[in-house]
């Protein structure tokens, strides 16, 4: 050995970074690392044995069970429910080795950084999408294989054993991709799970709820597969086929996350598992008084209106458009449902003259601070569970549950149009108020998607973390500054000046 | 080589790095010292780009590291803190991979594979797995892994802790081997002996700051003074320490033996061998005391603590 080994050439000549990284080098680099994870995932038996028990011991032992079961059921004279188990066995043959999925994606991020073997990973021009793509899929292929072969063995026991089983073709894809689907969504789960947690014991802890959801879906699934009308059905279960896209949105928005927040800062400078309580409630508070990025609280509310809560309104941005769209869309979608003729209310054309006085006796009572009350309560309680379900959902629920009124209102709209009223009525007993109330809803609706999407895509320079408590301060103080303000104003308009408005359009005033 | 101004990297209201400036030109060493928790680690990570600076800029190689990442990746060789290998597999295997993410062909993968485990010792070792390997065999390996692309710039922490003498001093030479051929290195260690044998330049790092960074003969006269020369003689030297006054600062001084501060000893030695010469001494020696890196250290972080303390 000479000077010459480690003075070849000049340096970095070797390497060459391409100028611009196509999809194909993405993938080329994410499979260097899949190759070598899956090669050590195979070289520990804790892993080798179990999937080799579940891949070929375990189907035959569910198709002995499925034969045992079907003879006693037929001998009652149950068949269908024999027939019925067949399928869901199949299920249970493939979802069981993909559990292995989660000790392999739970180890991928957090045991490599408890062994330290992260850093040197990290240190290298792989690009954080590459790492993801490539741990992910490495995380994936050994229990997916396992799964897909345990199903064909189970398949090829019953196809060409005694039960001689001929399954809708339709059916047996749907279990398949049902099992694919569920083995994807526990894995984009357990990365981020894994990519967010220090230790492996943090990371099994967490698994839980992982492990708890996916349980419950998978028992719904097999009540589904055992009472579904369409079970026979050669295009396969319609309720399976939901769950299929559901998980599916779910596996997109995890995999968002999981890229979002898979970076070498949040790996390597998170050092701690605690939940500082005190600290996150501090910083909320901080932001929620504060006029700008580094928490500079506002001297009075004229400033925390005109520089922290109009801003925060800003902020939005799409979220808001989003929002008006899907409002939009309801309104639209609820009045071409009321076209359609199976789903015409049978209103009669008649006079609403005695509607409309009783509206303008309404509208010169007292205002009854209940009715405002239960108005602002009924308001602010479906806002609020949009904007809990929205944490929950990536933002989704948020723009499920509040335009369904909209759809309502839409559909309503057609009735009364269809009926031959005419219905200036309805615009005036919603647009008096709704001028306030509808875009006090939109604000708290895009507050509750943005607040749900925020960890998909936390802006530049943020770490989840920060986004999101950045995200929820925000949200209070559109809140605070402008929701249950609006509502109350609404309410009142609602209670006083609606039902008179009303009145005179109909000619009762 | 490696360019950082005012780089800044706060943690949740914690400031790891406070405004620390480096500038370490290509061909040189930078010995970064500090107590364990000073910072070192994290602006070695800004410099990887694997943390990004809360304030700052620093380059690497001519890329920026925050917005020119996975090329400051694709030019740094890395040496972590702990070795972090992947024990199941063998060294071959390794290489190979870390071979591919840095897209070396696979003749170069094997070729710098085999020339870098030959050069320090390794090759019996080619076929073992990694969990069979000793601690300082590791540590070797580690060195290889992050010099396999051929880097121009390498951030090594502590690369011979661990090592045997004999391991240590291979991987020494191999830093002033890359070192005459153009290779920059910053070098975090707890070792002075080999920071101020291998170092150009030293850092001292206190609580995100540099208190002190310079030469060590700079660091050595601005944190214990000049040097000092002791003067041994034949026999007794009667009042020479006293002839000598008006020429330079007698520190200590014994029967046949004294020291002096020599803030220019090119031009103070030879007046004072002069001088010795004409009351009649002879001279047995004269050299300088012994000053090693530890005393400047010991003495930075002193003065540093003081400091601290009247800030206060």
């Amino acid at each position: 050995m000479t000077t010459q080994t480690l003075r070849q050439g000049n340096p970095a000549t070797i390497y060459t970074l391409p100028e611009r990284r196509t999809w194909r080098d993405t993938l080329s680099n994410a499979l260097i690392i899949t190759r070598r994870e899956v090669r050590d995932s195979f070289r520990d038996w804790r892993i080798i044995a179990p999937i080799v028990i579940l891949t070929f011991l375990f189907p035959f032992l569910a198709q002995f069970v499925a034969g045992r079961f079907t003879e006693f059921v037929t001998g009652y004279g149950a068949e269908i429910i024999g027939e019925r188990t067949i399928p869901f066995l199949l299920m249970i043959v493939g979802f069981f080795p993909i559990s292995i999925s989660l000790v392999i994606a739970l180890e991928t991020f957090v045991g490599e950084k408890e062994r330290r073997s992260l850093e040197p990973l990290l240190s290298t021009p792989l690009t954080n999408t590459e790492l993801y793509i490539g741990k992910t899929l490495a995380a994936m292929i050994p229990p997916l294989a396992s799964s897909l072969g345990g199903m064909a063995v189970y398949l090829s026991s019953l196809v060409f054993g005694d039960l001689a089983w001929r399954p809708q073709p339709m059916l047996v894809a749907q279990i398949i991709l049902l099992t694919m689907t569920q083995a994807l969504v526990m894995i984009t789960g357990a990365v981020v799970v894994s990519s967010q947690t220090t230790s492996t014991r943090a990371a099994n802890l967490l698994a839980s709820f992982i492990i708890i959801p996916m349980t419950l879906l998978v028992q719904a699934e097999s009540v589904i597969m055992f009472l579904a009308p369409d079970a026979e059905s050669p295009s396969g279960i319609g309720a399976l086929w939901a769950i299929i896209i559901g998980m599916w949105v779910t596996v997109v928005l995890l995999l968002r996350v999981g890229n979002a927040i898979f970076n070498r800062e949040e790996l390597l400078g998170r050092t701690i598992d605690q939940l500082n309580l005190k600290g996150l409630f501090g910083r909320i508070w901080r932001y929620i008084r504060a006029i700008d990025l580094k928490g500079t609280p506002a001297r009075n509310l004229i400033e925390w209106y005109r520089a922290g809560v109009f801003p925060a309104v800003g902020r939005l941005g799409w979220a808001t458009s989003v929002t008006v769209l899907v409002f939009v869309a309801a309104v639209v979608g609820g009045y071409l449902i009321g076209q359609q003729p199976e789903w015409r209310l049978p209103l009669p054309n008649t006079d609403l003259t005695e509607t409309a006085t009783f509206m303008s006796s309404y509208s010169t009572m007292a205002i009854n601070p209940l009715g405002i009350s239960w108005i602002v309560g009924n308001n602010a309680r479906i806002l609020a569970a949009a904007f809990i379900l929205g944490l929950f959902t990536f933002g989704s629920a948020a723009l499920i549950v509040t335009p369904l009124v909209y759809v309502v209102i839409g559909y309503l709209f057609s009735q009364v149009v269809l009926a031959g009223i005419n219905p200036t009525f309805m615009a005036a007993g919603i647009l008096t108020h709704g001028i306030i109330e509808i875009p006090v809803i939109v604000l708290a609706t895009a507050a509750a998607l943005k607040m749900g999407a925020i960890v998909t895509r936390p802006p530049q320079g943020m770490t989840v973390g920060q986004a999101w408590t950045f995200t929820l301060a925000d949200s209070f103080k559109i809140w605070a500054g402008l929701v249950m303000p609006g509502l109350l104003l609404a309410a009142i308009i609602e209670s006083r000046i609606t039902p008179g408005v009303v009145a005179a359009v109909l000619g009762g005033g | 080589m490696i360019d950082a101004q005012e780089l800044v990297k706060d943690f949740d209201g914690f400031r790891a790095v406070d405004h620390i400036s480096l500038n370490v030109p290509a061909g040189s060493v930078l010995a970064v010292l500090g107590p364990n928790g000073a910072g070192k680690t994290t602006t070695v990570r800004m410099l990887t780009s694997i943390l990004a600076p809360t304030s700052g800029r620093a380059s690497i190689a001519g890329y920026d590291v925050v917005t020119q990442p996975e090329a400051v990746r694709a030019h740094v060789g890395v040496l972590t803190e702990q070795h972090g290998l992947y024990e199941r597999m063998k060294a071959v295997e390794y290489l190979d991979f870390f071979g591919r993410v840095y897209r070396l062909s696979a003749t170069e993968r094997k070729r710098r594979s085999l020339d870098l485990m030959d050069r320090f010792g390794l090759t019996f070792a080619l076929d073992k797995r990694l969990g069979e390997y000793s601690k300082g065999m590791k540590q070797k390996l580690a060195l290889v892994r992050s010099m396999l692309h051929n880097p121009p710039v390498l951030l090594l922490d502590e690369p011979t802790s661990a090592m045997d003498p004999l391991s240590a001093k291979q991987v020494r030479d191999a830093i002033i081997e890359l070192q005459r051929d153009e290779r920059t290195f910053l070098i975090t260690t707890h070792n002075l002996t080999e920071a101020q044998s291998l170092a150009n330049t030293i850092a001292v790092i206190r609580a995100g700051r540099i208190v002190a960074h310079g030469t060590f003969d700079d660091l050595a006269r601005q944190f214990i003074g000049a040097p000092v020369m002791e003067l041994r003689t034949a026999a007794p030297m009667n009042g020479l320490a006293r002839d000598l006054a008006d020429l330079v600062t007698v520190e200590a001084s014994g029967e046949d033996w004294l020291q002096y501060r020599a803030p220019i000893p090119a031009q103070l030695n030879p007046a004072v061998l002069r001088r010795a010469a004409s009351v009649g001494v002879e001279v047995v020696t004269l050299a300088p005391v012994s000053r090693t890196l530890e005393d400047v250290y010991l003495q930075i972080v002193k003065e540093d603590e003081k400091l601290t303390d009247d800030t206060r």
